[in-house]
């Protein structure tokens, strides 16, 4: 696959490229669904091709196809290179790249079981018992258990002499309950909302042991239809683990992005409320605060070994004890900005163009305990779950809802509450954090469905979070 | 589009009589020139065929899809073999039966075979409406072949095209946006698009906040885009209505007599092809007639669940999300945004929505944003610029009898967040909507 992939660079350099990339991509993906304890779908795909990057100044060029000949691959960096050519005619200031190591390497994510190797079936039937074991509950209408599986290769290569071979393997899934009330529907989901997926093999799946917890959450689906409305309020705000990742994610992971502080994502995605000079003096929030975006930590869903422009994966630090200090780039966003590339460039299969996207944002574990951080708490609220998220396009006010929420008394859980709301404005919320747990609650949470760019694109990112709590917080925002 | 039908017609032979089956084949072209900062920055297309197989042996159900054509006859008869070592699918509605499926020729050579160059002129366009401004977006043109093929002996094939230009003009962070989207790249004129842009951002320098609260408002064809994409998606689905997670109940009054909403692929104006991934016809539905609701979305697996009949929305992923209408019309009507504006005393004008997400699927309350054009309406008169301000609000309610005071005369394609072409509505002048949050919180 390696000559395809070099056949394309040549071409795209014959061309007129000043530099020139290419990657190979053979991906399969499998996904099986249950709905009431019967089969309702099971999908498996495979996408291959090419995909070709060319650069002529600032205008770039990609090109891709799912013919894998060398004849298609040559053609394709041709037509990169037109691309790149057609770019220039409304051309902005010249988009030199950062310098990386050069490279000839191969990685491949370390897992236990093959998820491919594992019988369809029984998948299938470990699905139909658990949302089995869902149904049973009174006034559980709606159940649905899932599972996805991801085993991509990747061949890489550049004009100036990368040649990578990547090996990755993804794993994850999950399921829940749904109660349908008068004119309500209350939804309770397990490990998170969508799934937890993870780099690795099926242990990934078995380890959270749905099985196990499928009543509870049943259970907690059925009670929501009868339990008390939130309180609208300022109050203490406790979250669990998977609801502060997305928090990280959605108020942090994508105000980093250096494409979007630098305006490249204006009209779709958006932009940022950071502001390149203030980097290394902003204050992002309490000094509790320490994000890292960790391409290497193993086992999360956004661990890797090389982004898709070669560069290695790489640690950054991008808020430390609350002050913002980094970004997540690329080769030509960090040269354009003056900073060190990232390594955080990725495309979503052969046919889309790699751009920044996050890998592992996640923040630096606390040395709580959830019940310690219960137990300190007068007069808060306990949410879990993501249930529905919207944030602006600067990623400053957001509004987020929980499956469920539990009142916090004078350090006690009390009654439980539903349709949980709680908004923020970004760097007030982040500078009240004041309790942080770690240790074993500190959990690499998994995002499978991180949208981006135009024609849209599909990331997998990780989120490493643990329970925290946040002073003073607006919650129960109604209609 | 040669190609697309052999492929069809090869996976077919393959497949024999070792299981009954359905295949639907894509191919053609896809490119989009995007822009950012006033300049192309990333510009990309692609080439290819899909294949997508879906067989069932014995009522053992599985699908799959491929971009290897090299090596169908595994695919295949991977396929199968997986099929055949599942449990028995009981809600399996079977193959569709040989129909007549018109095709509505969505079509345009021109569009499929538009250059980079053609685009970067479009661009070019748009970002000189605006010279003292940033201009960002994008412009994209696509041609498709759609083949269908299963092993009832039902053939279909259909192939459409689809240009969009779309963008944002930025003023000292102020910002104002425009969209065009069309079946003929010719159609797209860069400059109008950009132009809309350029006023809309001009008009919302120095916004200020104002206090949440309930306000009325004239809300642009794209907020109505976006409130038509919840409507389809978590109303009018056949398997959310099914499982009582639906606001619908065909046959009651639900929404102001004024409004009148139906999906259609084969009206002139639509884009797509004349029938979904399971091969049913897709023809006009009346979903509200007059305020009625008046019918749900099927593909074949839910049309079953109710004893009717598939209305030809079995797409990609339906089993999972459910039939979701994606040809919306929302009927025009006679009044001129300008007359909307002066019948107002105290009013929010609208262009964009942003990030909605739902809160209460059944009550469809739906909490996001304002964005890239938000104007404070007093005495019949746009005195300036708001900043972006945070919704929460029941969609149908926004709607019901009474609080729908005009539907404009400018129904037209809007971006509903969710993708082009998709919806066609116009603005409506609505008595309330529920800001629950400013800039600052």
């Amino acid at each position: 696959m390696f000559e395809l992939a070099q056949a394309a660079v040549e071409s795209a350099l014959a061309a007129g490229a000043q530099y020139a990339d290419a990657r190979v991509v053979i991906s399969k993906n499998q996904s099986i669904a249950v709905h009431n304890a019967e089969p309702q779908a099971i999908d498996q795909e495979e996408r291959a091709g090419v995909g070709v990057r060319a650069l002529m100044g600032s205008g770039w060029g990609f090109y891709a196809t799912s013919d894998l000949t060398t004849a298609s691959a040559r053609a394709a960096g041709e037509h990169s290179a037109a691309i790149a050519k057609a770019s220039a005619s409304v051309p902005g200031p010249a988009m030199p790249l950062a310098d990386v190591p050069v490279v000839e390497a191969a990685y491949e994510t370390p897992h236990e079981i093959d998820p491919f190797a594992v019988p369809i079936s029984d998948k299938v039937d470990h699905l139909i018992e658990v949302t089995g074991t869902v149904k049973e509950v009174d006034g559980i209408a709606i159940t649905t258990g899932n599972l996805s599986f991801w085993d991509t290769n990747k061949w890489f290569v550049s004009s100036q002499g990368h040649k990578i071979h990547q090996h990755l393997v993804e794993s994850g899934g999950g399921f829940d309950a749904t109660a349908v009330g008068e004119g309500e529907i209350q939804r309770r989901s397990y490990p998170q909302s969508f799934g937890q997926f993870e780099t690795g093999g099926y242990e990934a799946v078995q380890k959270w042991d749905y099985l196990a917890n499928a009543g509870r959450i049943a259970e907690e689906a059925a009670a929501l239809v009868s339990a008390p409305e939130i309180e609208e309020g300022e109050k203490e705000l406790i979250l669990e683990g998977s609801q502060l990742a997305l928090q990280i994610h959605e108020s942090v992971g994508h105000a980093i992005e250096l494409d979007r502080i630098l305006g490249w994502e204006a009209a779709f995605a958006g932009t940022s409320h950071l502001e390149l000079e203030k980097l290394n003096a902003h204050k992002y929030g309490s000094a509790l605060m320490n994000i890292t975006a960790d391409a290497t930590l193993p086992g999360a869903l956004g661990t890797f070994g090389y982004d898709d422009e070669g560069t290695a994966a790489q640690r950054v630090e991008i808020v430390k004890e609350g002050i913002w200090v980094g970004v997540l780039s690329g080769r030509d966003s960090a040269s354009v900005a003056g900073l060190p590339p990232g390594g955080m460039v990725r495309g979503d299969g052969f046919n889309r163009l790699p751009m920044v996207r996050m890998t592992n944002v996640g923040i630096l574990p606390g040395d709580a305990r959830l019940e310690q951080i219960i137990a300190d708490t007068k007069d808060g609220v306990y949410m879990s779950t993501n249930r529905s998220w919207s944030i602006d396009d600067r990623r400053l006010n957001f509004q987020f809802g929980c499956e469920i929420a539990w009142e916090v008394k004078d350090g006690k859980l009390g009654r439980m509450v539903k349709n949980p709301t709680y908004t923020g404005i970004t760097p007030q919320f982040w500078g009240q954090l004041d309790r942080l747990a770690g240790g074993d609650e500190w959990v690499h949470w998994g995002t499978p469905n991180c949208g981006k760019g135009q024609p849209i694109q599909v990331a997998h990112t990780g989120h490493s979070a643990a329970p925290a709590r946040f002073a003073r917080v607006r919650v129960g925002v109604r209609a | 589009m040669k190609r697309t039908i052999e492929l069809a017609g090869q996976v077919l032979e393959l497949v024999g009589d070792k299981a009954d089956a359905e295949i639907v084949v894509t191919g053609g072209v896809s490119a989009l020139t995007r822009f950012a900062n006033s300049f192309i920055h990333q510009n990309v297309a692609e080439e290819g065929n899909a294949v997508a197989l879906r067989v069932a042996v014995d009522g053992r159900v599985n699908a799959a899809t491929t971009t290897s054509l090299d090596r169908l006859e595994e695919f295949v008869d991977t396929t199968i073999e997986i099929a055949s070592l599942q449990r028995v699918d009981e809600n399996w509605p079977g193959l569709t039966r040989p129909l007549d499926v018109t095709d509505p020729n969505h079509y345009d050579e021109h569009t499929e075979a538009a250059t980079p160059d053609e685009r970067a002129a479009k661009v070019a366009d748009f970002v000189s409406a605006g010279p003292d401004m940033l201009a960002a977006g994008y412009c994209e043109t696509l041609g498709h072949t759609v083949a269908f093929v299963n092993t009832a002996g039902h053939r279909a094939v259909g192939r459409y095209t689809r240009a969009t230009i779309d963008g944002i003009q930025q003023l000292d962070g102020a910002a104002g946006s425009g969209h065009a989207t069309s079946k003929y790249f010719g159609d797209l004129d860069g400059s109008e698009v950009g132009t809309i842009a350029a006023d809309r951002a001009r008009r919302g320098l120095d916004a200020h906040d104002i206090k949440p609260g309930e306000y009325e408002v004239v809300l642009a064809p794209e907020c109505v885009g976006t409130i038509g994409m919840f409507l389809s998606f978590y109303g009018f689905n056949g398997k959310q209505h099914a499982e009582g997670q639906s606001f619908v109940e065909v046959g009651k009054r639900q929404l102001d007599a004024s409004i009148n909403i139906y999906d259609d692929a084969t009206d002139t104006r639509s884009l797509g092809v004349g029938f979904d991934a399971e091969g049913s016809p897709r023809r006009r539905l009346d979903l509200v007639v007059n305020g009625e609701s008046k019918a749900i979305a099927h593909d074949r697996r839910t049309a079953k669940k109710v004893g009717g009949e598939s209305t030809g929305h079995g797409d990609p992923g339906s089993e999972q999300w459910g039939p979701i209408p994606t040809h919306v019309f929302i009927d025009g009507g006679t009044t001129p945004v300008d007359e909307m504006i002066r019948s107002v005393d105290r009013g929010l004008y609208v262009a964009t929505f942003n990030y909605c997400r739902v809160l209460d699927p059944k009550a469809l309350t739906v909490t996001g944003l304002t964005r890239n054009g938000t104007f404070m309406i007093e005495n019949g008169k746009i005195t300036g610029a708001v900043t972006n301000l945070r919704f929460t609000q029941s969609f149908v309610e926004a709607l019901e009898q009474g609080r729908v005071h005009h539907i404009g005369d400018d129904a037209r394609f809007a971006d509903s967040e969710f993708g082009p072409g998709m919806m066609h509505v116009p603005s409506l002048h609505l008595e309330g909507w529920n800001f629950t949050g400013g800039a600052s919180g």
